[in-house]
């Protein structure tokens, strides 16, 4: 219980702490770096939460999959010279606006149901023994293949989509020369 | 040792899920550079998929690993997808920067 209690806030703290140095960092490679730490708090969460097919998800996509993609992205658009540039984009009136919004709006659902006492202890969720005696990732297989399989088909295909689309953007296109667009499509900056 | 902070519930699950969304949204409404515009996006995707699993965790219904599934589905095509047009406008306008970014607007 305990124990429970110190993974929880030191996952937390891994997370909420990656994800303020994420959006605040100049450099880009060191938000891509904090945003692995944040991950990892997040993958964490995830085996603290009983959910160990997710965990590894987590850190094979995320982290072995996005956060690399993003390395490579950083490095090929080189943006040593944009980290010298200005950072924030000045709208600090609309995001505070919304940010807060959305806070006030959740803390106010929680402290509604923070005083119910019986939500209390059935909301305990660290107690709760897992009902299953088979694995997670058994279970997991076979939800996903029965029940969510017309999702699961529509997801595949959707990744094809993904990477083909991807290939055709990130490709250079020799046909299509600058010089050939006219002036006032490329605009004045090309 | 009952109290607000310790014996861990939903709510604090919640609050770490909100907090994660929240921070990401500040992050896509501020920053100017697209590649820490789409890394805030991934976060806000992370802050569903620990609400999703704290959920799942807490009815003992494995459904919410599924749904979180299919949101990191959707996160990695977003990934490669964002990423890959980003490539294709730094080709053609040589800047990352959002705001520099107003072809369509007059």
């Amino acid at each position: 219980m305990l124990m429970d209690a110190v993974f929880f806030y030191s996952f937390a703290l891994l997370t909420i702490g990656g994800a303020i140095l994420t959006i605040t960092r100049n450099n880009a490679v060191h938000s891509a770096l904090s945003l692995i730490g944040s991950l990892i708090g997040v993958a964490g969460l995830f085996l603290l939460q009983k959910a160990e097919f997710l965990f590894a998800a987590q850190i094979l996509l995320y982290i072995g999959g996005v956060t690399v993609l993003f390395l490579f992205v950083i490095m090929l658009v080189n943006l040593d010279e944009e980290a010298k540039f200005r950072q924030f984009s000045g709208q600090w009136v609309l995001a505070l606006v919304a940010v807060l919004g959305v806070a006030l709006l959740a803390v106010g659902g929680f402290a509604r149901y923070w005083q119910q006492p019986t939500t209390r202890t059935e909301w305990a969720i660290a107690a709760k023994a897992p009902v299953a005696t088979e694995g997670n990732t058994e279970r997991i297989a076979d939800v996903l293949f029965s029940e969510y399989l017309v999702p699961f088909e529509a997801a595949s295909l959707l990744l094809i989509v993904a990477v083909i689309g991807a290939v055709l953007l990130a490709r250079k296109r020799e046909a299509l020369d600058a010089s050939e667009i006219p002036t006032e499509v490329r605009g004045e900056e090309v | 040792m009952e109290g607000l902070l310790y014996p861990i519930t939903l709510t604090h699950y919640l609050v770490l899920g909100a907090a994660l969304f929240l921070i990401g949204t500040l992050g896509v409404l501020v920053r100017r550079n697209l590649v820490i515009l789409l890394m805030s996006i991934e976060l806000m995707m992370n802050g569903v998929n620990v609400n999703l699993i704290a959920f799942s965790r807490l009815y003992g219904d494995v459904q919410g690993q599924v749904f979180a599934i299919f949101i990191i589905a959707v996160a990695v095509a977003e990934a490669a997808i964002g990423l890959g047009i980003l490539i294709a406008l730094f080709r053609n306008k040589m800047t990352v920067q959002a705001d520099e970014l107003q072809l369509l607007k007059w």
